[in-house]
């Protein structure tokens, strides 16, 4: 049956009398505690279909069932991670998480309860100590930490993760990979992230989804990556299952599905 | 000097030190720097920033001394004003008959009718524009008629505004009002249309309702678009309150110069305007200011 079911999605924008088709036909089935990475080209629509699965966006046809039932406006079971971070500007890191806590378990934990569940996923993603800071106040890496517990904090049955790493550079990318892997592999939550960087997909999925070029881009290769965890970044380097995963998609991206428009 | 200084600090430490104890000298705590010396930067600054705005005011002043002291001269200089409207520089808060009142108080009962207005003008106008900005109708039905309403001089509503209420006390609110709703309006409207789609995704995800969204999204991200809109109003309110008093009569500064005009006095006349001047540029920079505390943060990404 599956946990998360994308059944047959289509998706095209209309303007005037134009039409895109973004999306065709992609369905595809995520058991719970899965992590899936959706990798291809820009534009190829990914954010597209993290936006249909987050509710953000509707489908043009098809939908998504979430444990067998349908789901077609957002909601906190399907956090989203944004590619920007988004928090408030004007909230400490503690209410932007606190935010998301108060409107989700206002009515089911006490004020005390929710302080520690706020304080706990701060902890998680190892920002407890800067929970007064305003966003202004910190880095990138510390915003996108703060960002995802407070998608975590929502104890969504989904973690959508939107290019969560794109802004940031190659070494604070690298830890937070880690927090991700750590936290994955402490509460099995499943996550979907969207990326453009074939080693990071590698690194932290179960599955690779491999898009084709829009327009009406498709599902061109689901690829397993059948590496055990707790997986290490150095070992991994001359693991041949990581360097046989990691060549099967390059080879998708660059020699079968090209970005033709790339000048 | 300092031998004084240092018999009272021992005697100091003798009380501190506890009986039966050896009794340890206790060292004055250093002190940071001097008084004076911490003083320096803040009067440096003060200096600064005084010195200019103040030559600049003696000199516009002998200029009007040499300028207006001719005997053909019409408007009174500088000396005859000191001369004849002392009273009214130097007690503002006199209280001498109903009539008879220092500026002060005529400035606190226009400042009390601009209040009553314009904090009407900033409720209505946040929630009007907060309506056109964020519904693409509202904002085709009501933009066209507001665009046209703005440009009506204050003044231009307070025939309507006198015969829709009678009496002199509302109509001159009423003008503060429609004076200062249109930039409220509009500049809210537009600060609410440039809230950045992801935090209006945040809210979807989280599925605030239209009052949190309200309270937690719209007013923290548009609150800088919304103080340049009401310091602006009260600016204005602050123009158009003069002009209506001068019409509706009553107690405010606006009928004082009026009143003076009619006899005769124009060194009084003078006089309420550095008042009027004085008192704009204080609320402008009291709205800037509570602007600048409540916006902290939102300002920045």
């Amino acid at each position: 049956m599956g946990y998360l079911k994308i059944d047959h999605v289509d998706k095209s924008f209309r303007r005037g009398s134009a039409t895109t088709e973004v999306l065709k036909d992609i369905s595809l089935v995520i058991d719970k505690g899965e992590f899936v990475s959706i990798i291809g080209h820009s534009g190829c629509g990914k954010s597209t279909l993290l936006n249909i699965i987050a509710g953000l966006t509707p489908a043009s046809t098809g939908g998504i069932l979430l444990e067998g039932k349908e789901v077609n406006a957002p909601g906190p079971d399907r956090a989203v991670v944004f590619q920007n971070h988004s928090l408030l500007p004007w909230l400490t890191v503690y209410d932007n998480v606190a935010l998301a806590v108060n409107k989700v378990f206002g009515a089911k934990k006490s004020k005390a309860e929710r302080h520690d569940w706020i304080m706990h996923n701060l902890d998680l993603v190892q920002m407890g100590h800067a929970k007064d800071r305003r966003p202004a106040e910190i880095s990138g890496g510390m915003k996108q930490r703060v960002g995802i517990a407070r998608g975590l904090a929502m104890e969504p049955k989904i973690l959508l993760l939107d290019e969560p790493f794109g802004a940031l550079d190659a070494l604070t990318r690298a830890h937070l990979q880690d927090s991700v892997m750590q936290i994955h592999a402490a509460l099995g939550n499943t996550m979907i992230m969207i990326t453009h960087d074939v080693d990071e997909a590698v690194l932290l999925s179960d599955r690779i989804v491999m898009m084709t070029n829009g327009p009406s881009a498709r599902i061109g290769e689901v690829l397993d990556v059948r590496l055990a965890r707790p997986r290490k970044r150095l070992d991994l380097v001359s693991d041949r299952t990581y360097i046989a995963a990691r060549e099967a998609v390059l080879k998708f991206l660059y020699e079968r599905h090209r970005f033709v428009e790339a000048a | 000097m300092g031998q004084a200084v240092l018999k009272e600090e021992t005697a100091e430490a003798k009380i501190v030190a506890l009986p039966g104890q050896p009794a340890v000298l206790a060292l004055p705590a250093v002190q940071g720097k001097p008084l004076s010396q911490r003083l320096m930067p803040w009067l440096r600054a003060a200096l600064v920033n005084l010195v200019p705005p103040l030559i600049t005011v003696a000199l516009i002043l002998l200029v009007w001394q040499l300028a207006a002291s001719g005997p053909q001269s019409s408007l009174p200089p500088p000396t005859k004003i000191w001369d004849e409207a002392k009273d009214l520089i130097v007690e503002p808060f006199y209280w001498a008959g109903s009539q008879d009142i220092g500026l002060g108080w005529r400035i606190l009962v226009s400042l009390q009718r601009v209040a009553i207005g314009f904090s009407l003008a900033a409720v209505v106008g946040v929630l009007l524009g907060a309506l056109i900005g964020q519904s693409v109708w509202a904002m085709r039905g009501l933009d066209p008629v507001f665009q046209v309403l703005r440009t009506v001089p204050p003044l231009a509503w307070l025939p309507l505004s006198l015969a829709a209420f009678r009496d002199s006390q509302p109509s001159a609110i009423f003008v503060i009002f429609i004076t200062a709703i249109w930039p409220v309006i509009i500049n809210t409207a537009v600060g609410i249309r440039n809230i950045p789609q992801d935090y209006r995704n945040v809210a979807k995800v989280l599925r605030l309702n239209q009052v949190e969204f309200f309270y937690k999204i719209m007013v923290p991200s548009a609150a800088p678009y919304i103080f340049t809109g009401l310091r602006i109003g009260v600016g204005l309110s602050w123009l158009a309150i003069v002009a209506a008093e001068m019409l509706t009569g009553g107690v405010g500064i606006g009928f004082f110069i009026w009143d003076a005009w009619n006899s005769s006095r124009l060194s009084d006349i003078i006089v309420a305007l550095v008042y009027i001047g004085v008192v704009g540029f204080v609320l402008d920079r009291l709205v800037a200011g509570i602007g600048s505390v409540v916006t902290r943060g939102t300002a920045q990404g």
